[in-house]
């Protein structure tokens, strides 16, 4: 298919439009996607930097840059929130979901385009919000909410957090809520009506059924989050009592609603990027995915079972002993299919012709980084150990491999893979080699030490720790360092690859490559599929 | 559309609406916290952000109109894909009104402070002025069903009709939740008993507000000829969210009203 096929009808074909019309009205889930990925990177930018300046702060026991614990947690606050809602999920779900569910169904756009795109421009305003909660009052003589991505009362409370810097916060939420809810029925009906004849859900990419399980858990979680922080706002300003003992109500009502949520959340972030390793171990293996609908069924169970395990970031709240045995029970459960999908990857790649391209190293290393991610997942599971363990950098340590070095990877993995699709362009795959390499050392460096810091008893957020543990933490922040030179090293390969403009090919993996992505140019043309592809 | 498109689909023309009623819901939320936090003008700014967003809702909703009316747009995949979009948005609603539950539940079953009601908090009586609303809500269920008949019946008149009262109806329930409000013997701030009220019933009373705002816009739609018997989505949308609305309530009335009282 040459783009000189689609040059009929419509106004908007080809792009004669304005830049307004095209970027700012835009009804294309292409451009879309292009937006949201642009708004990740610059969110992940300031996330990232925030992270550095964090690491500089525990480089050395004492205070060195901030004035106080406050200060602290407010970047603690902001680095969790920016990374959780501004990073990591319009990456995944508004970056490449947009670019490629469409595209790999064989439909020409989302079911609801116009929504797709207040879906987009409700996170400007949300994020927004976010960076001036930052600059305005929090907690007494500091600007700021310092109260963890968990916005937990007493600390969110009118008593934790007497300044407007904490509604600003939960509004923000609030619309980043409301955009996440509106992409998340617009990829549903896109996935259930908009498949090209042929395409049955069992034929579906693995990387769109990541991404329908993905929209479930945010169709049903996200409300409830945004009923717990309405009812925060309520008892902030309008004197309800949800969350005030004094009044008959109780901050442990909110951990549950936020949990229900929350748990969830941390699915929401890693489907997608389970799906991208699906399609990206497939294509550098030449083999289809070992058992697909195993792969497919074990996602929809992670979801399902997703919703039942809450209460194991509860266990030391006072839950009593049955409600703790079953949550760790249920817990584990989870692990069976997060087994399966592991060992379905290495059952693709076994007797497979690889080829270590980009992608695929990012694929790989999330594989591995994922696992141990996962494995500290099943210890901190056990309700026993985790009253040692809960609050402590072990939990930091696990979460970190599942998100930065699970759900990051991903992205990367992604960005690799479809760069040229995107763009039209080759990156260099030296600088490109180099930022992996080099993220990979800087992260691991961080990570791995927090294991041996929570295992020694360093709780999370806190600005300061005794000498003893001065070893790994210098560690960890070297490793911040040079992961941020990693980042800067992306930074380089993306903005080289537009200056060298190397024409890529339409498919530059080879037979591997089955998607329909791949039988479209790069870049594809304004509209794609204006004939519907037929799938035997 | 005239030209040769090959597919079912509505590829739509680039809209400024989306990025105005994300502007709306930004002015909205500084006037909001400005508001809350008595800072001058706040409730004008957040008036000026509403106003935004109503306007964005109007022309937005005035193009889909004009794209399924007169441009045919809604081809039956595209009208499929609406019914997809609305029951989804319902079931984040009913996840919505889930977390209130949740806290209802949590609070009437464990009651933090000994007993529920909390002592000195005098419930209304459900078979009073809530059972009446229960009645009415129901006859609305029905009225609205009888409107929905008719209109497949291709039988303009009793469609008006059957969708008039049903608005009827929905503004008495609103006009008895106000009086109801205004003679309670507790107020949102004392306490949970209260909070926990209020909350689900205030939110139920404005999603009560907005499907009559769109039961009367469908009036007004009927009015003008844009049901057909075959095509009707936008008034079946506003049919499911009034039985949404209806269910709600029972659970309010049965759970909130009856049982926690
Ligand atoms: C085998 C699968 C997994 C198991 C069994 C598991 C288990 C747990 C447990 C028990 C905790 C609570 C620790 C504590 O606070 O004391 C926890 C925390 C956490 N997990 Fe996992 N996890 C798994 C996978 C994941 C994945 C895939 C993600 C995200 C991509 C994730 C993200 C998180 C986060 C963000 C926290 C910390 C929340 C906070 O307190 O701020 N986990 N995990
Ligand atoms: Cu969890």
């Amino acid at each position: 298919m040459s783009s000189a096929d689609h040059a009929h009808g419509h106004d908007d074909h080809g792009v004669p439009m304005s830049f307004v019309r095209r970027w700012l009205y835009s009804t294309n889930h292409k451009d879309i996607g292009t937006l949201y990925l642009i708004f990740a990177v610059v969110a992940g930018l300031i996330g990232g930097a925030i992270s550095i300046y964090m690491r500089m702060e525990l480089q050395d026991p004492g205070l060195q840059y901030m004035q106080s614990g406050d200060v602290w947690n407010v970047y603690v606050t902001a680095h969790g929130l920016i990374m959780v809602f501004f990073v990591v999920m319009p990456a995944l779900i508004g970056g490449f979901g947009n670019w490629f569910v469409p595209m790999m169904i064989g439909a020409p756009d989302m079911a609801f385009p116009r929504m797709n795109n207040i879906s987009f421009w409700l996170l400007v305003p949300a994020f927004l919000l976010l960076v001036m909660s930052l600059f305005v009052p929090g907690a007494d003589n500091s600007s700021g909410a310092g109260v963890g991505w968990t916005i937990y009362p007493p600390m969110s409370s009118k008593l934790g957090t007497p300044g407007p810097a904490m509604d600003f916060a939960i509004l923000s939420l609030h619309l980043a809520g409301a955009s996440s809810i509106l992409g998340a029925a617009n990829f549903i009906t896109t996935i259930f009506n908009m498949r090209a004849p042929g395409m049955t859900l069992h034929k579906m990419p693995l990387f769109v059924w990541s991404i329908l399980v993905t929209a479930f858990l945010l169709l049903l979680a996200l409300p409830v989050l945004a009923g717990a922080i309405t009812m925060l706002l309520t008892d902030r300003n309008f004197g309800t009592a949800f969350f005030e003992p004094a009044g008959g109500g109780d901050p442990i009502l909110f951990l549950h609603l936020f949990w229900f949520f929350g748990h969830p959340e941390v699915y929401i972030m890693i489907l997608p990027a389970f799906g991208i390793v699906s399609q990206v171990v497939s294509t550098f293996s030449k083999k289809p995915v070992f058992g697909y609908l195993g792969m497919a069924y074990a996602m929809v169970s992670i979801g399902v079972v997703g919703f039942v395990v809450w209460a194991h970031h509860m266990y030391t709240v006072g839950l009593d002993v049955d409600t703790r045995a079953y949550f760790t029970a249920a817990t584990m459960v989870i692990a069976v299919p997060t087994g399966i999908k592991i060992f379905s990857w290495i059952a693709t790649m076994w007797g497979g012709s690889i080829e270590f391209r980009l992608p695929m190293m990012w694929a790989f290393g999330f594989i591995f980084l994922f696992t141990v991610g996962g494995v500290t997942g099943v210890v901190l599971a056990n309700a026993g150990l985790d009253v040692a363990l809960h609050n402590t950098y072990y939990v930091i340590a696990h979460f970190h491999y599942v998100l930065s070095l699970g759900a990051v990877f991903g992205i990367f993995c992604g960005f690799y893979y479809w760069f040229a699709k995107m763009t039209g362009y080759e990156y260099s795959s030296f600088l490109a080699r180099a930022h992996f390499w080099i993220t990979f050392l800087g992260v691991n460096l961080t990570f791995f030490p927090m294991h041996f810091l929570g295992l020694a008893g360093m709780p999370r957020r806190y600005i300061d720790y005794p000498d003893a543990l001065a070893g790994w933490n210098f560690v960890a922040s070297i490793g911040a360092y040079v992961g941020g030179i990693g980042t800067l090293i992306f930074v380089a390969v993306v903005i080289e690859a537009f200056i060298a403009k190397r024409k890529a090919a339409d498919n530059p993996w080879g037979v591997g490559a089955t998607t329909l992505e791949w039988t479209l140019p790069s870049p594809p043309p304004f509209h794609t599929f204006e004939e519907l592809p037929r799938i035997k | 559309m005239a030209h040769e498109q090959k597919h079912p689909y509505h590829l739509v023309e680039p809209s400024p609406w989306p990025l105005v009623g994300a502007g709306g819901a930004f002015v909205m939320a500084m006037g909001g916290i400005f508001y809350m936090r008595d800072i001058p003008y706040g409730g004008l700014v957040a008036l000026i952000g509403l106003l935004l967003v109503l306007k964005t809702m109007y022309f937005w909703w005035r193009d889909v109109v004009r794209e399924a009316h007169y441009q045919g747009h809604q081809t039956p995949v595209v009208q499929l894909g609406a019914r997809y979009g609305m029951l989804l948005f319902i079931t984040s609603e009913v996840m919505f009104f889930l977390a209130f539950f949740w806290a209802f539940f949590d609070m009437a079953l464990y009651p933090r402070l000994g007993t529920w009601p909390p002592a000195g908090i005098v419930p209304f009586d459900a078979f009073d002025l809530p059972f009446i609303n229960t009645l009415i809500l129901l006859l609305s269920g029905t009225t609205v069903t009888w409107a929905h008949a008719a209109l497949i019946d291709g039988k303009r008149r009793e469609l008006l009709i059957g969708l008039g009262l049903t608005i009827v109806l929905g503004a008495m329930f609103t006009a008895l939740q106000a009086f109801e409000y205004s003679h309670a013997a507790f107020s949102f701030n004392e306490g949970i008993y209260p909070s926990t009220f209020y909350m689900a019933t205030g939110f139920h009373g404005f999603h009560v507000i907005v499907g009559t705002i769109f039961l009367t816009v469908c009036w007004f739609r009927a009015y003008a000829g844009h049901f057909t018997p075959e095509q009707h989505f936008g008034f079946e949308a506003a049919a499911w969210y009034w039985h949404f609305v209806d269910v709600v309530w029972l659970f309010l009335f049965v759970c909130i009203y009856w049982w926690g009282a």
